[in-house]
């Protein structure tokens, strides 16, 4: 392996120095063209030979601006998003800015100095956003100082442009790179005033990503690249019935193996070590296991469905009362029905793995995270050693739709370095990946409403029985009985109803549950836009249009729905045996609305010609990257409308891989538009999980345009089409 | 013994033959660009080139291939000057990026033998998986790619 040590940084020195005691030391082979690039291969590296103005910044004597990044990159364009509102007040030169990862270790040991740095709930760009503008403009203005202080000028009297303070009077200008350390030393009296909206300059316009180079050739590295010396591999077998245990295990088939070094056991199972990782896979598969598997291995989602239909005529949590619903649902054409939807992997592209070399005093750790902050305390805690020796070098992430905030491999590999005395890479097979996932809950959610003669709702009423995700996790008990992720999407209803009631039970199997791309909103916004859809037939009116009356007044909502009828074409009409069907949902301060269009032919084949969305995200940062998470979300939708079922049957998973946990191809995939009906004020909303809710239920409508059959229970495959046209 | 002349350059690798070319490239050589996204030939992250075909590398075994000529995705091009890799940065396709490395191969190989593709040829012979879904900048990069080779 090739080491390459051209930059000693601080961070690359905190590893390589450790190789004088424990033989550490870390680097790859780059080809030319990343080693330019804004983002290095490597983002936990930092980028050498700058001088730091506050942690958010780096100024080089090129007048080069390293901007931290607090988040993580996992497809969304972070590493771009989050520079440009740095960018935005400083005034550099956005040719001249590169990108890397803050420390979470530094996090930790200057008390929260890059706030949290968890990336979830499509929240890093409106929950930073005043921050950042902060640290750029705090920045600026004592670069703007330094100078006015050589020049000996009122500061007042200075500009910044592209990188340079300028003294227009005098025609001076001094570039970044020659101010950067003295404005270093300048303690502001008190920090200046951030831009408002309307004095943007950089934000809104469509930058292409600055993390785009190192992955067209190869150089990205993710966590699964990390190779270190001596460095052992571990492949892992974990009980096929969550929560089970090893009740035995018989390695002798195993162990005169080539290059197996030892078995070392986990939480609910086991790791192989390895020389090689292959080597270590074909060993896991062939150990022979007794499991302890407990109840839950008589059970199956069948059961579960059961169970959670019948949940709903149970004692139920209220969320939500407005109004008396008794006398709602008494009056007018009543209308109830059960929409049901099963557990979804997230099935991320890279499989989870973690590198980790746990040492006597210090732990470093590669990996993809969405939680650099709980990475590094999980893994002090899994190796007891205290969190302020534990470093997080977190890599891009191939994927991570909320499944890599939990880190249950980091707990594996710390485990399992410390037993071996090695740096480890444990990596899951895919198998692993799918069959020990944190789920999106399965669900049952019925509705009933009653309408009046003109179509407005007397009443709605709306269940769910759902597992709890909080409990799942154990971070909370959820006392009340209500958890708003379980209910999002029904609680905040936007449409005009004259009683509404919302109401919850929390039901727990021991399949675990967790944040899926648009949690709760990925279930119950197909079955509120569903129902909705129902409701304007049942009443005789246009989908689009009932919609647009029962949104009366709220102008935010109706622009988009507007936008979306139009660019979508709603008015214009399809051949027999298509249709169009439409949705409109808000989630994480956005609203998206989606328009598909559908045909079904007579052998009941499904194809999907075209979508249409409209989004209503406040302001946007980058439109390029926002429509690019629109439509990425619309394919992570699809794949779940389509085919996303995970089932189990004797406790444990079904599916193990790509051909039986499927997901949408090329063929399955629509051109996609995006139009951005931006209400700005002081709207900002998420981006990353906002374009997933709706396109369920839009498709589900377009069916039924196109075929007259509902489809009430999620994934569409299970629905035979056929003679429906 | 087995020899594979990857990148151009000839190896001889003291491994089981049964061993998938994928962990043989990472592994072995630490040609880290190709990747694991299933082991069952079914994403196409791990696509590469064996003797110019696109080849799901986790599924094919290196005892198979002795003297093969297998270019990953780190010896398509010197500089990321390949037309696919051109026509993917044109259209901004990556996300994520972690399947990119395997659908560009896929693509290259692809337009190497249908130089002027319809949608449908896309649709029928780039099956990679991408759970970012690039597919519609994917399908944009390929037509440009395309017409970029045409001169």
């Amino acid at each position: 392996m090739t080491v390459i040590r051209k930059h000693l940084t601080r961070r690359r020195f905190l590893v390589v120095s450790a190789s004088a005691a424990g033989g550490l030391a870390v680097g790859f082979a780059m080809p030319a063209a990343a080693e330019t690039s804004a983002v290095s291969a490597q983002p936990w590296d930092e980028i050498p030979g700058g001088q730091e103005v506050n942690a958010w910044l780096v100024i080089e004597p090129d007048d080069s601006v390293v901007i931290r990044v607090a988040k993580s990159e996992m497809g969304e364009g972070i590493f771009t998003a989050l520079p440009m509102i740095v960018a935005e007040e400083l005034g550099c030169d956005w040719s001249k800015v590169k990108a890397e990862y803050a420390s979470a270790n530094r996090n930790l040991r200057e008390s929260n100095i890059y706030q949290r740095m968890g990336t979830g709930g499509s929240s890093s760009v409106r929950r930073s956003r005043e921050y950042l503008q902060q640290a750029g403009a705090s920045a600026r203005v004592r670069l703007i100082q330094a100078a006015a202080a050589k020049w000996n000028v009122p500061p007042e009297s200075c500009s910044v442009k592209d990188g340079q303070v300028i003294h227009a009077a005098s025609n001076r200008t001094l570039g970044f790179g020659a101010l950067a350390a003295d404005a270093a030393k300048i303690t502001l009296a008190a920090e200046p005033a951030i831009k408002t909206p309307d004095q943007f300059t950089l934000i809104g316009k469509p930058l292409a990503r600055l993390d785009t180079a190192p992955k067209l050739d190869g150089s990205a590295k993710f966590g699964i690249d990390t190779r270190l010396p001596d460095m052992l591999y571990a492949a892992v077998v974990t009980c096929p019935v969550f929560g089970g245990t090893v009740k035995s295990y018989d390695d002798g088939a195993i162990k005169a193996k080539r290059g197996i070094v030892s078995v070392v056991p986990i939480p609910g199972g086991l790791a192989v070590v390895a020389d090689r990782f292959w080597r270590a896979k074909e060993a896991a598969l062939a150990l022979k296991v007794d499991w302890a598997e407990g109840p839950a291995a008589k059970t199956d989602s069948a059961q579960f469905a059961a169970e959670y239909r019948a949940a709903l005529d149970g004692d139920l949590a209220v969320a939500v009362k407005n109004g008396d619903v008794a006398a709602g649902l008494g009056s007018g054409k009543k209308v109830e029905l059960l929409y049901e939807v099963p557990h979804l992997a997230h099935a991320p592209m890279e499989p989870l793995n973690c590198t980790a070399h746990v040492q006597a005093d210090r732990i470093d750790v590669w990996m993809g995270t969405q939680d650099p902050d709980g990475a590094l305390k999980r893994a002090a805690k899994a190796a007891g050693i205290a969190p302020e020796n534990v470093y997080i070098h977190n890599c891009f992430l191939g994927g991570g739709f909320g499944r890599r905030a939990i880190n249950d491999e980091l707990e594996q590999a710390v485990l399992v370095s410390k037993a071996v005395g090695k740096p480890v890479k444990l990596v899951w097979t895919r198998e692993e990946d799918i069959r020990h996932d944190r789920y999106r809950p399965q669900a049952a959610i019925r509705f009933e409403a009653s309408l009046a003669d003109d179509g407005s709702i007397n009443g709605l009423h709306a269940k769910t029985a759902v597992g709890s995700i909080q409990r799942s996790l154990g971070v909370s008990t959820v006392p009340s009985g209500v958890e708003p992720s379980a209910v999002e999407g029904l609680a905040n209803l936007p449409y005009k109803v004259s009683a509404l009631e919302v109401d919850c039970i929390l039901k727990n199997t021991h399949v675990p549950v967790m944040f899926w791309r648009s949690v709760g909103s990925s279930q119950n916004a197909f079955a509120m836009e569903s129902f909705i859809d129902e409701l304007a037939h049942a009443a005789g009116q246009d989908p689009y249009r009932y919609r647009r009356k029962l949104l009366e007044g709220k102008a935010d909502f109706i622009a988009v729905l507007d936008t979306l009828a139009e660019k979508g074409d709603w008015s214009k009409p399809m051949p027999k045996g298509s249709g169009r069907g439409i949705a409109i949902h808000e989630s994480f301060g956005t609203i998206v609305g989606e328009i598909v269009e559908a045909s079904v032919d007579a052998k009941g084949v499904l194809k999907i010609g075209r979508v249409v969305a409209a989004v209503d995200c406040g302001h946007v940062v980058n439109p390029l990257t926002v429509a690019m998470q629109i439509e990425s979300g619309v394919v992570y939708g699809l794949s779940a409308a389509l085919f996303g079922a995970i089932t189990i049957k004797d406790g444990a998973v079904e599916q193990g891989n790509f051909d039986q946990y499927q997901v949408a191809r090329m063929a399955d995939t629509p051109p996609i538009e995006t139009h951005l009906v931006l209400s700005g004020g002081a709207k900002w909303g998420g981006i990353g999980e906002p374009g997933t809710p709706p396109i369920a239920p839009a498709l589900c409508n377009a069916i039924f345009a196109a075929t007259g059959k509902r489809i009430r229970s999620l994934p569409i495959m299970n629905t035979d089409l056929s003679g429906t046209t | 013994m087995v020899t594979l002349i990857v990148n151009g350059t000839p190896h001889q690798l003291d491994i089981e033959p049964e061993t998938p070319l994928l962990w043989a490239l990472r592994d072995e050589l630490g040609l880290t660009g190709t990747k694991f996204g299933c082991g069952i030939a079914q994403c196409g992250a791990c696509t590469v080139h064996v003797n110019g075909d696109a080849t799901r590398s986790c599924s094919v075994q290196v005892g198979d291939l002795d003297g093969a000529k297998v270019t990953t995705i780190e010896g398509l091009s010197p500089d990321a000057g390949h037309p696919v890799q051109k026509a993917w940065l044109a259209e901004d396709v990556p996300q994520c990026g972690y399947c990119q490395s395997g659908q560009i191969m896929a693509a290259a190989a692809f337009l190497a033998q249908t130089p002027n593709p319809s949608d449908s040829d896309i649709d029928d012979n780039i099956t990679n998986i991408c759970r970012c879904g690039t597919y519609p900048r994917i399908r944009a990069a390929i037509h440009r790619a395309a017409g970029m080779m045409k001169g």
